[in-house]
């Protein structure tokens, strides 16, 4: 197949792109990295009256500042993988990163793309979710700034208003002993997930655990974010098997996945238990090792 | 606001400059076969998931059916065609032709060229490794072991070329 015609802007700030919105109205889309636009445009999903490329606005490296790892938007996804300040400071991300796609969609794929596609099997929207990060969004009024829970409604739906365009992710830094998992079940390991977990996992002086963040990701239409009230069974206890296993199931059992040719309702909803249970596991386990940032 | 026709680009295949007027809708892969006459290149899904248009824009391994022409404005593009050089076969081309890693051979050029990205990036690569990389570049022939093989030794023996930290 090819794209159905369309026309073509590039901009060379995140200003000329919002003017650009306001300028083609409804019928434009926002071109990042392309891995998910381009398939749509090719096979005739998507057929916008305008293209408006803002791979020219580029991107500034990586940096961490007061609390927070500040992602410019146009970040591409082997960057975040090769860096070693993610690696450092937000590894969760990084491990993540790396199940995106294939190599060759990781050279070109944006996080601020990534999360504006709003695919429920996503991995960073999934990872995004569980670590709490933050949006900054430019429209012609400025710049606000939204929680990613917020920015993802439904199936490759967000809150983003037509004339808006993300232009960094923030991500809150973790604290001293939090240990931090990333978990998939895809059926080849380029696909997206049929069920993925995002575990963090904080502990005390004592070995208990003092919080717990996790976010699933292929049973919702959107990653789904664990309220507190599950997994405050956690909480001042020693992170052991058996409980964890127990919160777990608690957890998958508040689940209702659909079927589709990949998996039954069932079947994610069995998976969410086993890797919940994993991942809580390995976040808990490394907690134990992390040494102070 | 301009019209939907078409748009002169310039850029760099293999080496050689070269122009085209293109529609934006048209893909790099599309220009590249069917204004710019490389066959060599070669559209299997169209999604970016089997890796046969598999091109190296600027050194990295893109799919050539995700790119808009428009977007490779100046940039310089390599196809498998580009890797030999002066009519002698590249030393991984040979190392496949050694090693039996292509059968029907679609997805060789693909192949090919996403290892030469990897090995730019990478010189000493182990086969798990190379087993990563190459998730993207499907094969329906060979099951896939030869092609490691062939990647695997031609590393290796360019690393002893080159290495004195083997």
């Amino acid at each position: 197949m090819v794209a159905a015609p369309f026309r073509y802007r590039r901009t060379t700030s995140f200003e000329e792109a919002v003017a650009a919105l306001c300028e083609c109205g409804d019928g434009a889309k926002l071109l990042a990295g392309g891995q998910s636009l381009v398939p749509m445009l090719n096979l005739r999903v998507a057929r916008p009256d305008w293209v408006i490329d803002i791979n020219p606005v580029g991107a500034e490296p990586i940096e961490k500042l007061d609390g927070v790892l500040r992602l410019p938007a146009l970040t591409r996804h082997r960057a975040i993988e090769q860096s070693e300040l993610v690696r450092r400071c937000c590894p969760i991300l990084a491990a993540a990163t790396a199940h995106v796609g294939n190599p060759r969609s990781r050279a070109r794929g944006t996080i601020g793309g990534s999360l504006a596609h709003a695919d429920p099997s996503g991995e960073l929207p999934c990872v995004a979710v569980a670590l709490g990060a933050e949006v900054t969004v430019r429209g012609p009024d400025g710049d606000r700034r939204l929680p990613v829970r917020d920015l993802l409604v439904s199936f490759l739906t967000t809150s983003l208003r037509p004339d808006e365009v993300i232009t960094e992710v923030r991500v809150p830094l973790q604290p001293a002993r939090a240990g931090w998992s990333f978990l998939e079940l895809t059926r080849r390991s380029s696909d997206w997930m049929v069920v993925g977990v995002a575990a963090l996992v904080e502990l005390d002086a004592a070995g208990g655990v003092a919080g717990a963040s996790v976010a699933i990701g292929g049973v919702a239409d959107r990653p789904w974010l664990v309220p507190p009230e599950p997994l405050a069974d956690l909480l001042g206890e020693p992170p052991e098997e058996a409980l964890l296993a127990r919160v777990a199931d608690r957890v998958s059992g508040m689940l209702d996945p659909g079927d589709d040719v990949h998996a039954s309702g069932a079947y994610r909803r069995r998976m969410a238990a086993v890797l919940g249970r994993r991942a809580l596991a390995e976040a808990a386990a490394r907690a134990n090792q992390e040494p102070d940032r | 606001m301009s019209d939907p026709g078409r748009q002169r680009i310039v850029l760099e295949v293999n080496g050689d400059r070269r122009e085209a007027w293109v529609l934006p809708s048209e893909s790099l892969l599309d220009v590249l076969r069917d204004a710019l006459g490389h066959h060599e290149v070669r559209y299997g899904c169209g999604e970016g998931v089997c890796g046969t248009c598999t091109v190296l824009l600027d050194g990295e391994a893109v799919s050539a059916c995700l790119l808009l022409a428009v977007q490779a404005e100046d940039r310089s593009v390599l196809t498998v065609r580009g890797l030999a050089s002066g009519g002698e076969p590249h030393p991984l081309q040979v190392s496949f032709l050694r090693n039996g890693a292509a059968q029907c051979g679609f997805c060789t050029p693909g192949m090919l060229l996403a290892a030469v990205a990897l090995l730019q990036r990478e010189p000493r690569p182990d086969r798990e490794r190379i087993r990563r990389e190459l998730i993207g570049n499907l094969c329906r022939c060979t099951g896939y072991s030869k092609i490691l093989d062939a990647v695997e030794q031609y590393a290796v023996q360019a690393a002893g070329r080159s290495g004195t930290d083997g």
